[in-house]
This record gives structure tokens, sequence and C-alpha cells, in this order.
């Protein structure tokens, strides 16, 4: 069973949203749950992608990704109509959603996309909602209109100060941890980098923090371990012991250093997938 | 084959025949290698390696079997293949005969006579190899199960199926047990669906096991047989998380489920230096080689693999023989086998040692690493391992490995797959209240593979912790005998209902 591409956006430059069929995905999934899925049953690569959103009733679900390598250049280039061979999931478990009182909930870049389901979720379980959105500039911030409508508050910042506060998330994200009261929950999803130095800042402060990470996977479902991170110094599963960890106990070091894994040949192929774009040889 | 040796088969076969193959006849008859690709040329193909008996060697080696009366072979076989009936019919050369015998019994008689242990199984108890203290002198079953299934050429007949029952049967997971449980559910007449979370079936025949010992085209045609006998599958399903077994009974009405999903969570050893980049489970490795087609990078697969000059892999099993042989083909120079015990503890496959080593795999026995040794950027740069002695046998009947104190020492390598076996995977455990589990995850199950769960039944890895394909494939049927009578009792109480209500 393939599924098809319902809509499809692009939300920047290198930022892309499409509306997929997967009924059973579409009833099934969770806040904090992903996907995997692959463009080429013989020959493609299965990736993870973050549900966004979902729609029972139409049997759909919500993808957003960034266009980086090779798979996700060649699903960037799919249309309305075309269908993606492979969508298992939904993967992981679910973010554990109950009333902490007040949450910081923190996007970096394509972060937002995972993390929108969650802040509505803890929004509809009664919590204050705190959103800083952050971005390197105007034209990557996505999802802003989205978070305003459930946020009770949403600072959004920019690197080079195109939009918003010119300031990485940290610096807000003090701020907020220095009020009285403190926060009493943290959700902080964005790259890896991000999500360290905002653990950093939540645990000066003891605000229990919650990241979800988005490594490299195969099968989704615990029998690889090629998702494997350190949490205090054990290794876990991300596919079936996460998404979602402790922030303050993730190894990110070496997450990094796992993400980096195939970064040369993810390049290669990457440059001869545009190369034969441009001479015509791929469509 | 020379002129003299094609009489003495006729004359032999003639003498078969009339029953007249004493046994000294048949001890006489040499026991014949299986042929093989040569050692260097398959260092850089993945073609299958072992190229399969020619009709005369196959007949000469079926006389072999000496067709003891009590058959103390089939006792050793999971599935109970009536072996040296089907020995009996290759000698005649009666191929198609042969087949049917086998197929009696086991549904995947391509496969099983590929990736049997036969010498721990059927013939560990021939009475060949026991005359000749030789379990490599036994008759050779399983390079015939193969002969004999290869040479039908695809034109595998469909098994019947009884008339439409009505019932509805799932199956998880499409691996060995899977395919077993379904064929026979099916052919009783039940509506069966497999699930399988991958986007291909076959479970670890195609995900775990290399094309260069089982090639993919023999699965997929046992797959194709099940979807010609009617049985449904549906791929990136993830029973759990796509639905629940709960689910599947109460909203689509399932009336009966069989887990086969498998092991699946491999076993680190939890040393330091594990999460390095270039250490990978053996399952990550051999699921990119072989279902992803990683030795295809760059030339149409899109999934990457290590890029390795220096491989150790650690482990003494199948699993472990089968990464150090895929990754000298993915082009590393160099490849150690590293093994705490001695090669005489190692649980693979005899061929397999034997083929590794001829492929120029370096084995290090009697040492297992302490830490794996990573760069400032993470990547492995050698692994620090200790030698080992062997002390007094341990619960497995194996000689315990004792580490020598002191004994450390590296060996440089840019990659490390970890074989050493499967934990039970949490995905079914997490989500199906009231399935009863054993301490180490594993499903309970009674001897007809039924669970704790009314219409719910296990096997193979999932409940039997680490198995084989034939183990899989004996569970599998067992299950689906036991769910045929359940549904057949349901049926009977259904109806009584149904008779009394109007």
């Amino acid at each position: 069973m393939s599924h098809k591409i319902v809509s499809s956006r692009q939300l920047s430059e290198n930022v892309f949203t499409a509306e997929v069929e997967a009924p059973l995905i579409a009833a099934a999934r969770k806040p904090g749950q992903f996907v995997i899925i692959s463009i080429n049953n013989e020959y493609g690569e299965r990736i993870p992608l973050t549900i966004a959103d979902a729609d029972p009733a139409r049997g759909t679900i919500r993808l957003i990704w960034q266009r980086v390598g090779k798979t996700t250049s060649e699903l960037s280039a799919l249309k309305t109509g075309d269908t993606i061979a492979s969508v298992a999931g939904p993967l992981g478990c679910p973010t554990h959603i109950e009333k902490f009182g007040t949450v910081i909930c923190i996007g970096g870049g394509i972060g937002n996309a995972p993390l929108l389901p969650i802040a509505k979720a803890l929004k509809q379980a009664g919590n204050k909602v705190i959103s800083i959105l952050g971005a390197r500039n105007k034209e990557l911030l996505i999802l802003e209109d989205e978070f305003a409508k459930i946020s009770d508050e949403l600072i959004v910042t920019t690197d080079d100060g195109s939009y918003g506060r010119k300031a990485l998330v940290t610096e807000p994200l003090k701020e907020v941890c220095q009020r009285n009261p403190r926060p009493d929950q943290a959700f902080v999803i964005g790259p890896a980098i991000m999500m360290k130095f905002c653990c950093e800042v939540t645990k000066q402060f003891n605000v229990p923090t919650q990241v979800s990470l988005n490594t490299i996977m195969v099968d989704g479902t615990g029998m690889c371990g090629g998702c494997r991170v350190e949490i205090d110094g054990k290794p876990k599963f991300v596919c079936v012991d996460g998404p979602e960890f402790d922030g303050h106990k993730v190894n990110f070091d070496l997450m990094m250093k796992r993400l980096n894994a195939y970064k040369d040949l993810e390049k290669r192929a990457h440059e001869q997938y545009l190369h034969n774009c441009k001479i015509g040889l791929d469509k | 084959m020379t002129e003299k040796e094609n009489l003495d088969i006729e004359q032999l076969a003639e003498k078969h025949k009339k029953g007249e193959l004493k046994a000294s006849d048949r001890y006489k008859i040499p026991p014949q290698e299986m042929p093989a690709q040569d050692g260097v040329k398959r260092r850089s193909n993945v073609s299958e390696v072992a190229t399969g008996y020619t009709e005369t060697q196959a007949r000469l080696e079926a006389m072999r079997c000496l067709q003891c009366k009590n058959a103390p072979c089939v006792e050793g076989c999971p599935v109970r293949i009536k072996i040296k009936e089907f020995t009996a019919a290759i000698a005649q050369g009666d191929y198609k005969q042969a087949l049917a015998i086998i197929k009696e019994n086991s549904l995947l008689p391509a496969v099983c006579g590929r990736v049997c242990p036969q010498e721990v199984q059927c013939q560990e108890k021939c009475t060949v190899g026991l005359k000749f203290k030789d379990v490599d002198k036994a008759v050779s079953i399983g390079r015939l199960e193969r002969f004999a299934a290869d040479l039908s050429g695809g034109n595998d007949s469909v098994p019947a199926v009884a008339a439409q029952t009505g019932m509805k049967v799932a199956i998880i997971g499409s691996g060995p047990g899977g395919i077993v449980a379904a064929a026979d559910a099916r052919r009783a007449g039940h509506d069966v669906t497999i699930f399988e979370a991958f986007h291909k079936p076959g479970g670890v025949m195609v995900y775990g096991i290399p094309e260069f010992r089982l090639p993919k085209t023999i699965v997929q045609k046992e797959i194709d047989v099940l979807t010609k006998m009617g049985v449904k599958i549906v791929c990136n399903f993830i029973v759990g998380r796509t639905m629940t077994i709960e689910q599947l009974m109460k909203e689509d009405g399932f009336d009966a489920v069989y887990i086969g999903v498998g092991a699946g969570l491999p076993s680190f050893m939890g040393i330091e230096g594990e999460s390095l980049v270039g250490v990978y489970s053996a399952n990550e490795y051999l699921t990119r080689a072989n279902l992803m087609k990683a030795y295809k990078f760059g030339k149409g697969a899109d999934t990457p693999i290590a890029v390795s000059k220096k491989v150790a892999v650690v482990g003494g099993g199948n699993v472990a023989m089968d990464s150090a042989r895929m990754a000298v083909r993915l082009g590393a120079e160099k490849v150690y086998l590293i093994y705490r015990r001695s090669e005489n503890e190692m649980p693979a496959r005899i061929e397999e040692v034997h083929h590794a080593k001829e492929e120029g795999i370096e084995f290090h026995t009697l040492q297992n690493p302490k830490l794996i040794i990573g760069d400032e950027n993470g990547k492995v740069v050698a692994v620090e391992c200790l030698k080992y002695e062997l002390g007094e046998p341990d619960d497995s009947g194996r000689r315990r490995p004792i580490a020598i104190e002191g004994s450390e020492f590296q060996i440089p390598v840019d990659t490390v797959i970890i074989a050493i076996g499967n934990a039970a995977n949490p995905l079914i455990r997490q989500t199906t209240a009231g399935l009863e589990f054993n301490k180490w995850g594993n499903i309970v199950v009674d001897e007809r593979c039924k669970t704790s769960l009314e219409g719910v039944y296990a096997g193979g890895d999932i409940v039997l912790g680490a198995a084989t394909v034939i183990l899989a494939m004996g569970q599998g049927r067992i299950a689906a005998a036991a769910i045929n009578e359940y549904l057949s009792n349901k049926k009977k109480l259904n109806s009584g209902r149904m008779s009394k209500e109007f």
C-alpha cells in the first residue's frame, strides 16, 4: 500500500510540508510520535520524520521535513497526487502529557514541527504554555501562527535579528527560568546543539526538561539499535525507549558525533543526485 | 565426472533399486563435497557461495543413507521430515517424489536445506556419521534437501486450501514461523493476514541472512506461494503501534493471532565505547547490507554503510559469521572474528566457519573486547581485548571462559560489529495488556504455543529467546494446529449459539 500526497507546500527555502494519506497512523498517532518513510521500496533509504499533525477524519497525517540530503530532496520534489512507497508508524512512545502548571516549549528550526502537537496537548491539559521559537533568520521560521494560537506567551528569536528578538533561544529561556515562580516543566526540540545548550540552562534552574531526539534509524522498532544514545551513561534506543528523554541525562556530544556517521557518504549521494537532476537523468 | 564413476552410479542405482545395496557398499561411497564458488572470487560478490549438488552427487550421497529401520535422524529434525524416504527417492532419481515427501513436514525446504544447523540436528544422529565417528561424514541430509527443493525450479505446487471458514487469523511477523503458521491456517480455510513491520516480507530471511547464503529470490518464491494461496500480506504495519492486538481482535474481527515477531532487540556488551561511530549491532550491519542493499550504495541504493578497512566482529554464531563475511564483501581488507571461547564451543554451523576461514577471516578465539577506543571525532580506532582461558563447564555445558588478568592488548580497527545475540523486543509487551511474559521479556506459552490471552498464540525467538529458522518453523506449525483446533471449536460453539437464538 503506497501513500498518496493530498497536498504539499514549501514552508521556507529548505522546509517542506505535505499532507499524506495514512488512515491507520492518523487514527493511532499521539503527540511525540514519528513515522519512518521510504520513497522506493527496492533501493530507497528509510528515514524517520516527525508527525506534525493528523486528521483522523480525513485519514491523513502532516509531515514536515528539511531538505538536507538525497532522500529529503526527492521527497521535496514530489507533488500533490504523487505517492510515497512506505510510511510506517506511528513509532516511539507518546509524550507524557499532564497538568504540570507552567510549561516552556522551546523549538528550534524544524523542531517546531514535532513540538507543535506536544504544545497543543499541553495546552489542552490545562497548562500555561510559554513558547520560545528560534530560527537562523525570518525566512526559516515555521509554524509561528500555529504556536501563537495555543501559547499563553510567544517569544520569537532569530540569530540575525531579521525577525523577533535578535538572540539565541537560550537567552529568553534563561529569563523565563528566572521568573518567580519558575516554570514547572520544559520541552525542547531542535538541532542537537540547541537542545544541549537549552538543557544546560534549565539544569541550572532545576527545571525538568524533556527533549525529543531524531537520530539515524533503519527499522524504527528496536531491531537494529542504530539509533542508540547514551542516557545517564547507559545505551538507550531512541525508537523504542524514546524519542523523548530527560534532557539533563542525554550525552549530546556523542549523539552529535553519531549523527555525522555517514556525513561524507550522504554528501556524495546528494551531490550525485543534484548532478543527475541537472543533466536530467533523474526524471 | 569420469566414465568409470558414471558406470559406478548406474550399477549402484541398479543395486539400490533391487534392494541389494548393502551397508558395506554404502559405506564405500565417499561423502560428496558441496561445490562452492572460489574462495577468492567470492570475496568480491554477493552471489551464493555453495552452488549445490549435481545430480550425480546427489544420488551418490543419497545412496550413502543406510535406510535405518529406526531412522534416528528424524528425531534430530524439529519438524520430523521423513528423511530416509526422501533420500531413497533421490537415490532412485525420483526428485519430485523426494520433494513431495519433504513438503509433508516442511514448507521451506530450499531455505532449511541451506540454513539449518544439520550437524547438531538430523546429521548428528546419522548412523553413518556415528560409524565413521565424524559428523562431517554423516549423510548430508541438508544438501540433499536443498537439491530436491532447487530442482523443482519454481514449479512449486500451491497447497490446496479448504473451503472458507469465515474465521480470521492475524499473523504478526513474516519470518519463517509466521510463514508456516500462515500457510497452515490458510490450508484450513481461514482468512489469513500477515502483518510485517518492514517494507518487505521474509523477516530474518531477508534482513538478516545474507544473499550469499540464502538468495532472496528463494525467499520471495515462498512468499509468492502464500499469496497464491490467498494469504494477505500487509507491510509497514507495526502491531502494537499501528494497531494493537486488542484492536485487531475487537475492531477488525480477527478470531486468532499468532505472534512471531522474532527477538529483535540487539544485545550489546555493556563496555565503554560501544556507542562510538563505527560500532554496529550485527542486526543493523546486516539489515543495511541485505535488506537495504547498502552494497550498492552510490550505484542505485540510498542506504549507506561504513566503508571499512579493518573490522572486528564479536561473537561466534552464524550471525557473527554472516557479518564477517559481509564485511569482506563490502571491501574490508582485514576482518577479525573475536570469540571468547575456543572454536570447539562456537555455535555457528561448521560450514559457515569453514567458509569464513576460506574467505580470509582471521579467527581470534579465547579473546574478548574490554573496551572500544575512539578518536576525537568519536570514530572507532581500536578495540582493546583480554585473553581468556577455559574453566569448568557452565550452565550451557560449554567450558566457561575466564579472563586472564593483565592480558590486555589492542587491535587497530575502524569498525566493530557486535553479534552476541538478541534480547526480547519490548513493543508487544508495552502495548498488550494481559499477555504474560517471563523475566527476560519472552512471551510465556504452553506446549501448544498458547499464550495467556484467549485466541493468542506465539512462537519463535520471542518465545524461545534465540532460535533457528527451523525451530521457529516448528513452532509456527504447532501454533497453527492449535489455532485451527481453537477456531473449529469456536465455530461449533457459535453455530450452536446461533441455532439456539433462531
